[in-house]
């Protein structure tokens, strides 16, 4: 399972070369890879929907209790059979939809590598590589939403996507570590196990923590605004990233802890009431919708709130709803995207005002688009009716607030049954609408996927069995954490939740037939209601957060060399001189002064001169060349004992220090007095306490003898380990390489910085003059 | 506009500027021979990074940028570049014989009767020795075009 996810990373990063072979066929060509793993994960079916739950381990870091290790159940299969599935379609519909794109090879790099992602999450059964993937997704899907990076709409879309989720995200973290450490365990399938998890003290914690992530990722109020601006990816990004998948990441890991923490109250509540606020404001918020992807998107929020009331819910009946509504959902949102993408592409408008009559010029498209909306509406035979009435009968069952959530359960039917009709008949029934292009058929490419994702729709809806015994029984398995008796069928016979479902039906006719005379007053009502919704409070929290930003930049960063030096030394002098006196005292032992010899005295008094010049002399050239001379004196001291590594590098590294300042002293105004008298003694006071404070630390370390010094260690080991006779290299290139390869990087950043400031400087005076 | 920044710094000296060309190939051969024998006696990357920046920069203030620019043949900052990426590759062969990152490899043979020791260490010792000698390069370098 490792290479099947690695797979799609690896492919990712062939896709660009791959372009150059086939051409316009790249869709078809990397669609291989999920068909591929599709077939992969098919092969598990057997084995899953007997029961078996596959185990593959991998440590990655087994100190930490992280590790590369995948969980295959039924609910696993079923986000992997569907992501894979889906996918194929996906990257084929992506290759006629940005035929001819330049970026074509980019958009391929990032839904593969998102693919992978997504994948990796599904199957995860680690919390903490469960969180990597999980935080990939957000940034490829990022990523995608600001495919169109020229638009600055796109752009802003993308980063509202992006601080949402991953805001979320941040408190996942915490929430999955906490988790891990309660039950002591890291590894999912012993987390779900767990002993007296919901007593623990923390509980709380984690279930508010886990839900702000899973609630910003699945959109679920009031986080759901970022998900109808993602709409501004292109639309196979809208129908793979922010309908079928990635969205229902959320949604995959609340029904994975389901068996965790399904039993507490808070848990309950919460998914019950989001969920269910979700799903009405979303179904609401579809129907008022006019653009023909914001209208799906609602509908997806619609959906999500539908999956996570379900799962809050949490009886046996609301399970097998959740497994059915989740499978069901994804075939038919996904090929109302493509289709929504191909209208699109071929009458270009996304106005569903401006289509009508389209059957005739776009039949096929016709066709999946009509059985697809039969499917969003919850009709029979097709597998969403399956779903939604299995949904009516879950929420008769659920033990908090049942009849409130039944009146939002039909209410949003009815509604749901209007925006699909609306998504689904609209276009291509009634009087040929107006459009920018003359329309016609989508080419193979874009029809394939609405047409098979449909077809099964159908299927599963006629052979409900099929889609019950492959994986939706092991899924409501996993999630209930036991196995749960039932089988899926389209009749059972006149009962409250048929009664409702033909209600709603009635409902949901008179609600479409009065869908063109609703449009103003609806946007009215919107625009009223914009102003006070959750997304200005992200505004509202985006621009304070800039505004403290800016604030705290001009007092800290207030630019001037002096001031940064002197916080710097001085925090130093206060912290490292506390603690010395607190800790150590203050003795001034001078041991071993006599053993001084006296061209050592020389060299000190040479460097105290040194020292003094500097300060009082007025040439900048005299003031270096002293700087100079008191480092080679330090690397004499060096070289006397007996360092003479230390003592190379000090000269050389002095030489460069002195051409650096050369090169510099060119740039400068001529000398002159331009400090006042007090920054004068402020900078003297400073210089005075710092070099105070490193004489004391020099001579209590040399009193000092806690522990035996490590170097006796280097010098006996430096040959038989290191085979190297220069123990400092030994210790840089060696025992400590990893330090010195951080320090590499510090250095090349450095010069990068230093680069970069120049050129910068550069450019910005060549644009004026 | 290269013209005028060039004179700032390019000296005229006739001793100079004859003295560096043949100081140049001599300075980096010491520096290569410090890397070298950086293991076993004073020397090293980091030294011998210092020493052949030294010997460009003397070369540099003898003929100014850009007859530096065209004997170096590459960016400075692409040697900062190849040297991190021999860094960080020296640190991946120990994984495939199952020991932690960065553990020194060593190989070593008969040449000519000499024994040559190659090992990981030595190329992640070459790594530091770019860095230094790019980063100085660049920094140099930089400073000298920015304008006045």
């Amino acid at each position: 399972m490792l290479f099947a996810v690695l797979s799609g990373f690896i492919v990712a990063a062939l896709a660009p070369w791959l372009m150059g072979f086939l051409k316009d066929r790249i869709g078809w060509g990397l669609a291989l890879l999920p068909a591929g793993l599709t077939l992969y994960f098919a092969s598990f079916i057997p084995a899953v929907s007997g029961g078996e739950v596959v185990l593959q381990h991998w440590a990655w870091m087994p100190i930490l209790d992280v590790h590369l290790s995948f969980m295959l159940d039924g609910l696993s299969l079923m986000f992997a059979l569907l992501i894979s599935f889906i996918g194929t379609f996906i990257l084929i519909y992506a290759g006629a939809y940005l035929k001819g794109h330049e970026y074509l090879g980019r958009f391929y790099v990032i839904m593969l590598s998102f693919m992978a992602s997504m994948l990796g999450l599904v199957l995860s059964n680690n919390l903490i590589s469960l969180f990597v993937f999980w935080e990939l997704t957000s940034v490829t899907s990022y990523l995608l939403i600001g495919f169109n990076h020229r638009d600055l709409d796109a752009r802003k879309c993308a980063l509202q996507g992006l601080f949402v989720t991953v805001a979320g995200g941040l408190a996942l973290m915490a929430g999955l570590v906490m988790l891990g450490l309660v039950s002591g365990s890291f590894q999912i399938s012993e987390v779900l196990v767990a002993d007296g998890l919901l007593e623990s003290p923390l509980i709380t914690g984690i279930i508010i923590c886990v839900l702000l992530g899973t609630f910003t990722k699945s959109a679920q109020f009031p986080f759901h605004f970022w998900l109808p601006n993602a709409m501004a990816a292109p639309t196979p990004v809208s129908a793979y990233l922010h309908s079928a998948t990635m969205v229902k990441a959320g949604i995959y890991l609340m029904a994975r802890l389901n068996p965790a923490l399904g039993e507490h109250m808070l848990w309950t509540v919460l998914l019950c009431s989001a969920g269910g606020i979700t799903m009405l404001l979303g179904v609401y918020l579809a129907y008022s919708a006019t653009g023909v992807k914001k209208v799906l998107a609602y509908s997806t929020v619609m959906a999500l709130g539908t999956l996570t009331m379900l799962i809050g819910i949490g009886t046996d009946y609301a399970m097998i709803a959740f497994a059915s509504f989740l499978l069901g959902h994804s075939l038919y949102k996904g090929a109302l995207f493509m289709i929504a993408g191909a209208l699109d592409h071929e009458t270009g408008t996304k106005d569903l005002t401006r289509m009508g009559g389209l059957r005739k010029a776009m039949p096929i498209t016709a066709t999946a688009a009509l059985i697809a909306g039969l499917s969003l509406a919850g009709l029979p035979p097709l597998f969403g009716f399956i779903g939604k009435e299995l949904m009516l009968e879950a929420v008769l069952s659920a033990e908090w607030q049942s009849s409130l959530l039944l009146v939002a359960a039909v209410l949003t039917a009815s509604l749901g049954i209007a925006v699909a009709a609306a998504v689904a008949i609209k276009p291509f029934w009634g009087k040929v609408g107006d459009t920018p292009k003359k329309p016609h058929e989508a080419p193979v490419g874009m029809w394939l996927g609405p047409v098979v994702l449909a077809a099964t729709s159908l299927l599963f809806g006629i052979l409900p069995f099929l889609p019950e015994g492959w994986v939706v029984a092991a899924a409501v398995t996993s999630v209930k954490g036991q196995s749960v008796d039932f089988y899926l069928s389209l009749w059972h016979g006149i009962n409250l939740p048929l009664i409702l479902s033909g209600a709603s039906l009635v409902a949901g006719a008179v609600l479409y037939a009065l869908w063109g005379r609703t449009r103003a007053p609806l946007t009215m009502v919107n625009d009223v209601f914009s102003r006070v919704g959750p997304e200005v409070g992200y505004f509202r929290f985006m621009s304070a957060m800039t505004g403290f930003a800016a604030w705290q930049t001009r007092v800290l960063q207030n630019g001037v060399m002096g001031i940064y030096m002197i916080v710097l030394i001085m925090t130093t002098v206060v912290l490292a001189g506390y603690t010395l006196l607190s800790q150590y005292g203050l003795h001034l032992t001078l041991t071993g002064i006599g053993e001084v010899h006296f061209y050592e005295w020389a060299i000190a008094l040479l460097m105290v001169m040194a020292a003094v010049y500097v300060i009082f002399t007025r040439s900048r050239l005299g003031a270096v060349a002293t700087i100079g001379a008191l480092g080679f004196s330090v690397a004499l001291i060096f070289i006397l004992f007996s360092a003479p590594d230390l003592g190379i590098t000090q000269v050389l590294i002095e030489t460069l220090t002195v051409i650096l300042l050369v090169l510099v002293l060119f740039r400068l105004p001529g000398f002159s007095h331009y400090s006042s008298r007090f920054e004068i003694w402020r900078d003297g006071t400073v210089a005075v306490l710092f070099g105070g404070l490193m004489t004391l630390l020099m001579l209590g370390a040399l009193d000092t003898r806690y522990f035996e010094t490590i170097s006796g260690f280097f010098v006996e080991a430096s040959y038989p380990e290191a085979q190297g006779r220069n123990i400092v290299n030994v210790i840089l290139v060696d025992f400590r390489a990893l330090d010195t390869l951080g320090e590499i990087f510090v250095l090349a950043i450095a010069a990068m910085g230093v680069y970069s400031m120049l050129r910068l400087r550069a450019e910005v005076k060549d644009d004026r003059g | 506009m290269t013209e005028v920044k060039a004179k700032v710094i390019k000296s005229n000296t006739v001793i100079l500027h004859t003295a560096s060309l043949f100081l140049l190939p001599l300075q980096l051969l010491f520096s290569m021979f410090l890397l070298l024998r950086g293991h076993d006696e004073p020397g090293g990357g980091f030294i011998a990074g210092l020493v052949a920046a030294g010997a460009f920069v003397l070369y540099l203030f003898a003929h100014g940028v850009d007859s530096t620019r065209k004997i170096l043949r590459v960016e400075p900052h692409d040697l900062i570049g190849a040297g991190l990426l021999f860094g960080v590759i020296s640190a991946l062969p120990a994984i495939f014989f199952g020991q932690a990152l960065l553990t020194a490899q060593w190989w070593s043979f008969y040449l000519v009767g000499t024994e040559v020791k190659l090992s990981t260490v030595l190329l992640f010792d070459l790594g530091v020795y770019l860095v230094v000698m790019g980063s100085i390069l660049t920094i140099v370098m930089s400073l000298n075009e920015a304008e006045e």
